[in-house]
């Protein structure tokens, strides 16, 4: 893992707090000390385009609030009694527990502890989580293991149109509601139901139980996710599908459409019919875009210089290079991808288009990024996708910066998806505002 | 009575300093009377819900001072806090006119390797690289739970940092296990500032008085200048070198003395500076007491009496219309222990009801240990009794008491609690601004803000309508503090 980091964007394992909230009517416990809640709710939801408490989130989360007692005695019996609390007391169909740092170094058995609960018929799961353990990325990997393994139950018959995606983290991508649905909309177009698991309107615990039902499981992210559907492989025999970038605007969703319905054996007409469809609609703005992209009589930017998740550094990439036509400076990674991931998407990024490679550097820490880009040669004004702390790099460059990435302090985020065609045309507004804004 | 004690590296927690609890209930006149005599006891919950701890206050105090940086030695969720509190640098530094700069804030990762060999590399190196990245005047150093069990010498390393980088390098001890009153975080900060940046007094300045607070509107150069007083606000938005002068002032007088209680006392006890000991400086009767203290340690008599006269004068019409339009609304206050106490004085000065009212923890005793800052008591002597809880931001409980005592407004000060007075339908606000209250103009400003709120409940009765709360129907039909345990 990476050494220091400044202006950090994102946080530790016990994120996946935030990944419980997002399931409808599910609550986490956390077994921590006092303040990791507060903090990973600040950092991730509210300073993270002021997303609020959700159902079971913000400072209804129970929590043992642990204290020295429990660090010199162990807190299980603590996380016995606010266990049973939380069961009277908190109105939800599944429960999480997810250790913290405090936890997870003195040696609690939180598995045994959950286990006797579990016994009892309690919809009860727990995650290692401690901070020190890795990354909210990680977290999210380790919350959808714990439930994949300890809340599933047996696949009885695969219903043939059911897709399981795991794509954008919950509150860590502050656009993960929108852009879910975003993905669910894409798929039916093209006749299969998306199981989103999280978010509004995504069924709860209902949709979880339908996870070893699903015809396939399909992963929309360079890494988050791969585990998950190699484990349900393992336990179901269900085949996944690894689509490693975020589809935004007309080239990439045209060709994500056309992937996953030839891998879902959708008939081809069908698949084509929708995408002609779309296409015709988002090409139709993109032209009203041209008379401004191509006339515009002062600068617009030289290069593009991504400062995301590898989610959105992929994704945003590909659509700025091929729907608008833009090039590329040195892209920075920063959700501190695995090792084994990283090769891919180097060579993603060395393929954006036919004509067209970027640099990447993989680095969780803002300082680095400045420090890159400062001893770069900028021609022109550069374009800074990444996060509120990017302001100040932005403007010492005298660039044009659009937060995107945690934390987005300077927006406010609600439905906002950037997923697929609308999503394209969405970010393409949400630039060149960006861009206009600094003029008037 | 020598309270402040500089030479240990950590600060006592409050628990074992000022005998604070985060559980009571009963009413406000008990719980004064309890903290006297001795009987009050902690009263802990087998349930509890997510509070908050001394390693976000203590950031919060020295975050952003202007030319220091901090290292936060912790797993990277422990900067979770980082973007909030660089959002509220530079909306201060917008509302200053200054140039918009990023918090100065590293954090050390510390990783799994870091757990089982130790993090003192990665914080001696987090430190060279915020030398380095941020040419700060001073470097302090923020522990957390990981590093606090895993035993890094964190004291010892700042030392030795201060030695190698020749910039005073100071260690915070924060560990949030260590106390579940995260105020002791403002004091961990203040006993390092008092510690390690403070310098004795080389000459006193008699206009100078500290204001410490936390970012407020700056209100005080009018009122001040009145007297002939000028304030420094400490400890945000200030430099190194105007916090190794604090020395230099007058007095030091608080906005609300659950912030500043260590720093005040460490100020007259080891600086000689004097603080005002009196009640909150809020409503007529809190503020004139504040005032005349501020007044006879200053020197200021007369200046004062002509100051309050005029203010009582100017503001007395339309303070009569407030408290007729005002008169018998319910209003609920939740807040952090002394600025809540200063929002009852507020509500009942304004000719409200208070059926209840809740804070975040409650001290026994304030540091100067002198019943003339007791707060609370001042609200008891000015106001009557006030049904009273204490609760470290449960809102479980909160949900339960205000669902059954159904208020005309709630009144929040911490961020994360408003909500459940919306989902409610109960009008509700939180005010950010703690000097809006402040002095008799406050008065006029929370009359004007509480009829806002009650004018046009549309959103919260919407949000009421159309969103579950996450509590089971036995719970809501609980008593409120069904979870309190008995005193040990």
């Amino acid at each position: 893992m990476s050494a220091v980091v400044e202006q950090p964007r994102h946080f530790c394992m016990l994120g996946a707090k935030q990944s419980v909230v997002a399931i409808e009517r599910a609550v986490p416990i956390v077994h921590a000390g006092p303040g990791c809640s507060s903090k990973l709710w600040s950092g991730l939801s509210f300073c993270n385009g002021f997303q609020g408490a959700g159902y079971a989130g913000g400072s209804a989360v129970p929590s043992t609030n642990t204290g020295e007692r429990e660090v010199v005695f162990g807190g299980e019996g603590r996380l016995r009694e606010v266990i049973e609390g939380a069961l009277k007391v908190m109105d939800g169909d599944l429960f999480v527990v997810l250790t913290g740092c405090t936890s997870d170094i003195v040696g609690d058995d939180t598995a045994q502890v959950v286990r006797e609960f579990r016994e009892r018929g309690v919809p009860i799961v727990h995650a290692e989580t401690g901070g020190f353990k890795g990354t909210s990325f990680a977290g999210h990997e380790a919350l959808l293991d714990a439930i994949i393994r300890q809340f599933l139950g047996p696949a009885r018959e695969t219903i043939p149109n059911l897709v399981n995606v795991f794509a954008s983290v919950p509150y860590l991508d502050p656009f993960w509601s929108g852009n879910l649905e975003g993905l669910r909309e894409l798929l039916a177009g093209i006749g299969l139901e998306a199981n989103i698991l999280f978010g509004p309107g995504s069924g709860g615990i209902e949709a979880w139980r339908k996870i070893p039902v699903a015809r396939f499981n399909l992963v929309v992210s360079p890494w988050v996710g791969v585990k998950a559907a190699q484990l349900l492989e393992e336990r179901y025999g269900t085949p996944w599908l690894h689509y490693p970038v975020l589809p935004v605007g007309g080239t990439e969703t045209s060709r994500f459409l056309a992937t996953v319905g030839e891998f879902a054996g959708i008939d081809r007409a069908r698949t084509e019919a929708f995408i002609r469809r779309e296409e015709e609609r988002f090409y139709y703005y993109l032209e009203r875009a041209a008379d401004f992209i191509l006339e515009f009589r002062y600068d617009l930017p030289g290069r593009f210089v991504t400062v995301c998740d590898s989610l959105y550094a992929l994704g945003v990439s590909r659509f700025l290079v091929n729907d608008l036509g833009l090039l590329p400076g040195e892209q920075f990674v920063t959700d501190q991808t695995p090792p084994e991931h990283r090769d891919a998407l180097r060579g993603a990024f060395a393929a954006l288009s036919p004509s067209v490679a970027a640099p990447v550097t993989f680095t969780p820490d803002g300082g680095a990024v400045q420090r890159h880009l400062r001893e770069a040669r900028h021609h022109r004004p550069p374009l800074i996708i990444g996060s509120t702390w990017d302001k100040d790099i932005a403007a010492e460059l005298k660039g044009y910066q659009v937060s995107l990435s945690l934390p987005v302090t300077d927006r406010l985020v609600l439905d906002r998806s950037y997923v697929g065609y609308r999503g394209g045309l969405r970010l393409a507004e949400d630039i060149y505002g960006a861009i206009l804004g600094s003029y008037q | 009575m020598p309270t402040i004690n500089l030479n240990t590296a950590e600060v006592p927690i409050r628990e074992s300093r000022l005998g604070s609890v985060t559980g009571y209930k009963g009413s406000a006149g008990e719980l004064c009377r309890r903290s006297r005599d001795g009987s009050l006891k902690e009263r802990e919950r087998s349930f509890t819900q997510c509070a908050t701890c001394a390693s976000i206050t203590a950031i919060c105090q020295v975050a952003m001072i202007r030319d220091a940086a901090v290292v936060n030695h912790a797993p990277l969720g422990c900067a979770g806090d980082f973007g909030n509190f660089n959002f509220i640098n530079r909306a201060g530094q917008a509302k200053r006119g200054w140039r918009l700069a990023n918090a100065k804030l590293l954090n050390s990762n510390l990783d799994e390797q870091d757990i089982v060999f130790g993090g003192g590399g990665k914080l001696k190196d987090a430190v060279r690289e915020a030398k380095t990245r941020f040419a700060p005047k001073v470097i302090f150093v923020t522990t957390s739970c990981a590093s606090g069990i895993i035993g890094d010498d964190v004291a010892g390393i700042c030392e030795e940092m201060t030695e190698e980088l020749g910039i005073p390098v100071v260690s915070i001890s924060c560990e949030g296990f260590r106390s579940q009153i995260w105020a002791t975080g403002f004091d961990a900060a203040y006993h390092a500032i008092l510690r390690r940046v403070m310098k004795p007094a080389a000459t006193r300045r008699p206009d100078l008085i500290n204001v410490i607070n936390f970012w407020g509107e700056d209100i005080f150069t009018d009122l001040f200048g009145r007297l002939g007083l000028t304030p420094n606000y400490v400890v945000p938005f200030t430099t190194i070198g105007q916090l190794e002068r604090l020395s230099e002032a007058a007095a030091t007088v608080q906005v609300c003395s659950t912030l500043g209680t260590y720093l005040a006392a460490g100020l007259e006890e080891h600086f000689g500076v004097p603080e005002v000991k009196a009640p909150s400086p809020y409503g007529i009767a809190g503020t004139d007491a504040w005032f005349r203290e501020l007044g006879r340690v200053t020197g200021k008599e007369a200046e004062v009496e002509v100051l309050i006269a005029e203010e009582k004068e100017r503001i007395a019409p339309e303070l009569a219309e407030l408290r007729e339009r005002l008169a018998g609304v319910r209003g609920f206050v939740s807040a952090g222990a002394v600025h809540g106490h200063s929002l009852i004085a507020i509500l009942r000065e304004l000719g409200m009801e208070v059926p209840g009212a809740c804070v975040w923890h409650h001290d026994k005793r304030l540091d100067h240990g002198d019943p003339r800052g007791d707060s609370l008591q001042h609200v008891v002597t000015e106001y009557g009794e006030v049904p009273f809880s204490v609760c470290n931001k449960q809102s479980f409980e909160l949900v339960n008491l205000l669902n059954r005592l159904r208020p005309d407004i709630f009144i929040v000060r911490h961020n994360g609690m408003a909500v459940w007075g919306a989902k409610l339908g109960i009008p509700t606000f939180l005010m950010g601004d703690e000097h809006f209250g402040l002095g008799y103009e406050g008065l006029l400003n929370y009359g004007r803000k509480i009829l806002d709120t009650i004018t046009n409940p549309a959103f919260v009765r919407n949000l009421a309508r159309h969103t579950r709360l996450p509590y089971t129907e036995w719970w809501l039909s609980q008593e409120p503090f069904a979870f309190l345990g008995e005193g040990a």
